[in-house]
């Protein structure tokens, strides 16, 4: 076998011209309508106001899907495990070390250190909903978000229990901008289940499934997270659909929207 | 739900400040041999023991991957070379399909070393960085994962899990619920990690680091040695003749600190009850645990009581940190594999550098290697953001 399905409890958007999911939903529906505009992270009230402040922006873009996909699916969600998938860690913090590393002094901030490790965002959501149910974080580069879904399904499935994905990526200021070019924040949430909704299929690779408007591709195929919006323009139309979505050199990442 | 099974570890293997292979390793665990030393690593000397890999840069490499060549890659190559590891990947890939094999591997750190010192070499005019870095292929979080795939020619599910130093534990749980599912047949586990200056200096910074050698649990431990390594491990479908066998995997979250356990240890408690009760076990039943045990005096003291608390203070346990140094990302790998040679010959490991115990912890640890049969030995790995696994393994017989 090499198929899995699940059902979707909830969904959590935040991307370019797109606040939140309950207002993306339209604009995903109607692509027209969806205006460019660069994102506008909130501050997640999830956190305490010192983790607000400390907190770089993959920590806070990711809590603020979560909260959304969470109330959603009117979960607790210090009762679900989950799995945040990033093409990278905190970039901000990542260049402000590597700066730091390349003078004589080489001062590093402690917190900055702290917060390097690609698990910021799982940590600190964990500590904040109190959660102690696993968590883990991971990386395919481009191919993140596939990996992610793939594996929160997995886990659904194996464990029979909901679980929640949160997809998050943000860019780097330069220098390494220039080596990797991510052009906006982007965030999304789904809450898994095992069930029948949405079938993930293994297969040789494959064009991925565009988002059918020039505007919104650009976001998708610019942003590694962003590889989940034609998927969630299906959902947002509540209707069935076959996608292809960005896996790895050689195999690709087939979902079926009953 | 599906019911897990154990899964079959069919090859392993590891490099690290011991040497290469599980010989290099078994002789040096037997002998009560460290590989940590006080020494500098590239221009960094932060006064403090560490684990370091020699032979890095004199391998030879692949000119069709050249875009991959930095430190971590090549000590992942070191480890493919080593017992053969590579070999046993490509004839599961023949047997299976090499879209049927996945490579989960984890990391914390991957090939940062390439962007830091590339930060010194920016252009002066424009700041740009080398036209010479390759991110994606060294530096990204999933750079070992992408290596080891395109090295071995594998096609099938891959990704790095990076939850600091539980990574590469938390590795074996993800290939164990893919197999089971059917979506792969066989998985590339493991971890690798290697030195840069992000961590030693970052974890200087947090004043997690000793001057002299770690000592785990020890009344005068004064904090971690840093090391490198790469361990890895094949796991597969229904092997008639296994190495070990992976009996249960347990994983949970503190939710309480970014850097600091829970006092009490009570997520690591919750990952070591999960792993024994998928493996079907009772805690006496298990003959050894390999501690985490970095060495550090709130990681020690959370630990001691959440062991404690699961097992009771008569199971034989050591951290093996004080032969390899704490490899982070690598080190739930590089444990594993110590577990496997474990139970293969019926030895487990001393607690290197202990001198007076520390009298409020009260785990059992070894002091002189403990020589005899074992059935199941258990391992511990905790992280950076509260997450926590611990592995089960069983003998071969």
């Amino acid at each position: 076998m090499n198929s899995l399905s699940v059902d979707i409890l909830g969904i959590g958007l935040l991307g370019p011209g797109l606040a939140d999911w309950a207002s993306a939903a339209p604009l995903l529906r109607e692509p027209a309508l969806w205006q460019a505009g660069a994102t506008v992270v909130p501050p997640p009230q999830r956190l305490p106001a010192t983790e607000r402040r400390r907190a770089g922006a993959v920590v806070k873009a990711s809590i603020v899907v979560a909260d959304q996909a969470i109330a959603a699916a009117g979960l607790d969600p210090a009762a679900l495990a989950t799995v945040f998938t990033s093409s990278t860690g905190e970039p901000a913090n990542c260049h402000a070390l590597c700066e730091a590393l390349a003078t004589p002094e080489r001062l590093v901030s402690p917190t900055r250190f702290t917060n390097s490790v690609h698990n910021a965002a799982g940590g600190y959501w964990h500590i904040a909903v109190q959660g102690r149910m696993p968590s883990t974080s991971l990386s395919a580069f481009d191919a993140s978000f596939a990996a992610g879904l793939l594996e929160a399904a997995v886990q659904a499935v194996a464990t029979g229990a909901p679980v929640l994905l949160v997809a998050c990526d943000v860019p780097y200021p330069e220098p390494l901008h220039g080596k990797r070019p991510v052009s906006d924040v982007f965030g999304v949430a789904l809450v898994l289940t095992p069930g029948t909704q949405l079938t993930l299929a293994l297969q040789p690779e494959t064009t991925a499934t565009p988002c059918g408007h020039a505007g919104l591709d650009a976001v998708r195929s610019s942003i590694p997270a962003a590889r989940a919006l034609p998927l969630l323009q299906a959902l947002a139309a509540g209707r069935a659909a076959s996608i292809d979505i960005e896996g790895l050199p050689g195999l690709g990442l087939q979902l079926k929207i009953a | 739900m599906r019911p897990p099974g154990p899964l079959a570890i069919t090859q392993h293997t590891l490099v690290s400040a011991l040497g290469q292979g599980r010989d290099a390793t078994f002789d040096a665990m037997q002998a009560g041999r460290t590989g940590l030393a006080p020494r500098g690593f590239e221009t960094a000397d932060i006064g403090a023991w560490l684990g370091v890999v020699d032979g890095i840069d004199t391998l030879d490499w692949r000119a069709d991957l050249a875009a991959f060549d930095c430190r971590n890659n090549r000590l992942a190559e070191l480890a493919l070379r080593a017992d053969g590891f590579g070999d046993a990947v490509r004839r599961a890939a023949q047997r299976w399909g090499a879209h049927r094999v996945g490579v989960f591997l984890g990391t914390s750190t991957a090939g940062i070393l390439q962007t830091e010192l590339a930060y010194r070499r920016r252009d002066a005019t424009t700041g740009a960085l080398p036209a010479d870095l390759h991110y994606g292929e060294t530096h990204n979080t999933y750079s070992v994962s992408r290596y080891v795939r395109a090295a071995l020619g594998l096609g099938g599910p891959a990704h790095v899990v990076s939850t600091a130093c539980s990574s590469s534990a938390k590795v074996y749980a993800t290939a164990e619920r893919m197999i089971r599912l059917g979506l792969v047949d066989a998985a590339v586990v493991g971890g690798v990690d290697s030195l840069c200056l992000t961590t030693l200096y970052g974890f200087k910074a947090l004043e997690l680091t000793a001057t002299e050698i770690c000592r785990p649990w020890d009344a005068q431990r004064a904090g971690l040695s840093l090391g490198e390594a790469a361990a890895l491990a094949l796991v597969e479908r229904g092997s008639p003749a296994p190495m070990g066998w992976l009996l249960g995997a347990g994983e949970s979250s503190d939710g309480h600190h970014m850097s600091s356990p829970h006092p009490e240890g009570a997520g690591a408690a919750l990952a070591m009850r999960a792993a024994l009760a998928q493996a079907g076990l009772q805690p006496q039943q298990v003959d050894y645990l390999n501690l985490h045990g970095t060495g550090t005096p709130g990681n020690d003291a959370a630990e001691d009581r959440a062991v404690g608390a699961v097992f009771g203070p008569s199971l034989p346990c050591s951290s093996t940190k004080g032969f390899t140094g704490h490899t982070l990302g690598a080190a739930g790998g590089v444990e594993a594999s110590i577990a496997l040679l474990a139970l293969q010959h019926g030895l487990a490991p001393a607690g290197l550098n202990l001198q007076t115990q520390d009298p409020a912890l009260h785990a059992h640890i070894l002091r002189e290697p403990l020589r005899k049969t074992l059935s199941v030995v258990a391992s511990n790995s905790f992280g950076f953001g509260g997450s926590n696994a611990c592995l089960v393994f069983g003998a071969a017989r």
